[in-house]
């Protein structure tokens, strides 16, 4: 008897303190705009963040909410949020893949009018057509991403213009060393098939989502499989991702490395000589007669279909991805930017010495397919062609079509 | 209400013969126990029936929370997509292998190690202690151990005598299969020692003091006695281990993502259900699961309620 009370009390001192919790935390105040994005390790989010709450003069105010930095689960958090129509996802840092899954979804509003016209302007084609599906813009374009050839100035030649990936792999097996790439069983698996395919002058789906795989598949396996069997091919190829080809790339086996930016500042880490020592130069091309299309990867900013704060979203987003905030992000972050004015000015030159590079090959990317079920076919693509060095040529098309098809309806591959 | 009467009164000779007054004490002492009893059973229905009840609910849909418009009842299409692939059954192969790999490591190593626990004499508190390390270390991070010890950049594995500078266990199924079963041997052996230790405590000393005088060694006396005596342990072991083992995810998730031919039943419901959000294909997936897992359960309580009686017959 003597008990109750104290249960009673205990239990109304929880609720109230949840009841706080919950209010503090989601509410937050009716100008907060929440913007839901990977946790930027350099800084640059946070202070695009501060600067543009300054400029907003308590119009809004932009609250950080940090997800992991790996791309699938920032995907599958903010799914979850979305699927269950959460109003507290005001501002989205959308993966450049993910645009036609969320429009589809009704999780992102399109951007029209003046603010279509804002979200265009002065951006390059790789990033604009990453926002773009069924003929409407559902983002603004915010950072954007490429991969260039890196190679070792001190023991090969600069790749000459029409570089193939099997004279790269040619040369690796002579010189006795490695070429370095992401063949992971994961997206950026499938971020180098589609580059592959591409540049073959091919695609996986067209726009309405159909599959169209043909011949290039095959040019794609034979890249693929050449690799994997050959004695460049790193130790570990089939497990490795970015970070573990930078590692691989950092510690002298490999003349080549295909890969983001981000290994040249990582580079001076190890010795000023060894960066001095990195050249950079296209992605190479997947067949001799046909420029490469590098891959394009970077964020987008979309604005949350059940928000209750869309327009101040809209606002927050469009300072976030302005031009000098964009700086901000390829100077702190080592994010390339969006818009090509940004390439232009002397800053950037500074943090990007290849800046000119960056912006040729975003601008002439291969966008990965743009497909409400990009997921799944993106899971597919990479169980198709993995274990890389298994991998057939001769029945990749057919095993290729039937797995992006079950994918595409829903079925299990 | 009668024949509830009876054996209560049979129970209780000695009890004074008011029939009705003992009925009324028995029922009210039934509704006390269903009363007690209710909230524990309330909360089982509310934590785990209506989970399983929904999810088979979902599994007679298409519906993917991508496109919620699309949703409707398919009755079991879900299932026939599911047993009809061929990557649901090369998914339950190797779930297999890691299962019956692993629990019969487990049960060998387990059982050396209940014993030394058993016979232990001095600083037996110490030695409990530190075989159960591995067990209280979290999977996740056991499953991250694992893997960095054998990564070829940074792993000291390649190091050791005899074992390739460049071998990459990862890079192929039978290797990556390999590092899977020894981190989850090595994860889980402890508790199944706890288990069988639990087992060797109820081998009579007297017994064994018995087979000694009649001149039985030390190898007749664990094969003729100590096993058949614990038997219902190793059961309910092995029972505990397989089951486990079957719904393996952690340490595939973070050693390999399913790659190289090591996808389990487990990732394969992780993948379809929270990567691709398709509740209907993906909650089928987890009914299958679940069903597996009851035969499993079925059948080890078939033989462990068998060798029981059995056991209850010769005593």
């Amino acid at each position: 008897m003597t008990r109750r009370p104290s249960i009673a009390v205990a239990v109304a001192a929880l609720a109230t303190l949840s009841g706080c919790g919950i209010g503090g935390d989601e509410a937050g105040g009716p100008r907060t705009v929440n913007w839901y994005a990977f946790n930027e390790p350099g800084g640059a989010y946070e202070q695009s963040i501060a600067d543009c709450n300054e400029q907003a003069d308590g119009r809004y105010r932009i609250e950080y909410v940090r997800l992991p930095t790996d791309a699938n689960q920032q995907r599958e958090l903010v799914v979850r949020r979305l699927a269950a129509e959460d109003d507290t996802v005001d501002l989205l840092n959308m993966d450049v893949p993910w645009t036609a899954e969320f429009a589809e979804a009704g999780w992102i509003v399109p951007w029209t009018g003046e603010r279509r016209r804002t979200a265009e302007r002065g951006r390059l084609e790789g990033p604009l057509e990453s926002v773009t599906y069924q003929g409407r813009i559902w983002a603004i374009p915010y950072t954007s991403n490429t991969q260039l050839l890196w190679y070792r100035k001190d023991r090969v030649p600069k790749p000459g213009a029409g570089f193939t990936w099997d004279e790269m792999i040619d040369r690796a097996v002579s010189n006795g060393t490695q070429i370095e790439v992401q063949a992971r069983q994961y997206e950026g698996f499938t971020v180098w098939i589609n580059a592959l395919i591409a540049g073959a002058g091919g695609q996986l789906v067209d726009a309405r989502g159909e599959d169209v795989v043909d011949d290039t598949a095959r040019t794609a396996a034979e890249i693929v499989g050449k690799l994997a069997r050959s004695s460049a091919a790193p130790p570990g190829m089939s497990t490795n991702a970015e970070d573990e080809a930078r590692l691989g790339f950092e510690s002298g086996r490999s003349d080549y490395q295909v890969n983001y930016s981000f290994i040249y500042p990582s580079a001076a880490e190890v010795s000023e000589d060894f960066q001095r020592n990195i050249g950079w130069a296209r992605y190479p091309r997947s067949v001799e007669d046909r420029e490469s299309r590098p891959p394009l990867g970077g964020f987008n900013l979309g604005v949350g279909a059940f928000s209750s704060k869309k327009d101040l979203a809209f606002a927050a987003a469009e300072c976030l991805a302005s031009e000098d905030n964009q700086l901000v992000a390829a100077e702190k972050g080592g994010l390339a930017p969006s818009s090509e004015a940004v390439y232009d000015r002397p800053a950037l030159k500074k943090a990007f010495p290849f800046a000119d590079l960056l912006r040729e090959s975003i601008d002439q990317a291969g966008p990965r397919p743009v497909t409400p079920a990009y997921t799944d076919i993106s899971q597919a693509i990479q169980k198709t062609f993995h274990p890389p060095a298994d991998v057939d040529p001769d029945t990749i098309v057919d095993q290729l079509r039937e797995r992006i098809d079950k994918a595409a309806e829903g079925g299990i591959f | 209400m009668e024949a509830a009467s009876v054996p209560e009164a049979q129970i209780a000779p000695q009890a004074p013969r008011k029939t009705g007054g003992a009925t009324d004490r028995a029922k009210s002492e039934r509704r006390l126990a269903y009363m007690l009893c209710a909230p524990a059973v309330i909360a089982m229905l509310l934590v785990t029936g209506y989970p399983i009840g929904y999810a088979f609910y979902l599994s007679l849909q298409k519906f993917d929370l991508r496109f919620p418009d699309e949703k409707e009842f398919v009755g079991f299409q879900n299932y026939v997509d599911v047993l009809t692939s061929s990557t649901w059954w090369s998914d339950v192969g190797t779930t297999l292998i890691i299962t019956v790999a692993s629990v019969a490591i487990e049960l060998v190593l387990g059982m050396a190690i209940a014993l030394v626990m058993h016979r232990a004499i001095f600083g037996r508190g110490a030695v409990r202690a530190s075989v159960l390390i591995p067990y209280g270390i979290v999977t996740v991070v056991a499953a991250f151990a694992w893997r960095y010890a054998f990564d070829p950049t940074s792993g000291f594995v390649q190091q050791l005598p005899l074992i390739s500078d460049t071998w990459a266990p990862f890079n192929e199924r039978g290797s990556s299969l390999l590092v899977i079963i020894l981190t989850e041997v090595w994860k889980t052996t402890p508790f199944m020692a706890l288990l069988l230790l639990a087992g060797l405590a109820l081998v009579p000393g007297e017994l064994h003091e018995a087979a000694k005088v009649d001149g039985a060694n030390a190898v007749q006396r664990f094969y003729r006695i100590t096993l058949p005596l614990m038997r219902p342990a190793i059961l309910v072991a092995l029972l505990f281990r397989t089951l486990d083992a079957f719904r393996v995810f952690d340490t595939v998730f973070i050693q390999t993502a399913g790659a190289n031919g090591t996808e389990t039943v487990s990732i394969l419901g992780y993948n379809v259900l929270i990567n691709r959000v398709n509740l209907g294909l993906g909650s089928a997936v987890s009914i299958l699961i679940f069903i597996a897992v009851i035969l499993i359960a079925a059948f080890f309580v078939k033989v462990l309620g068998t060798s029981t009686a059995q056991q209850r017959g010769e005593a």
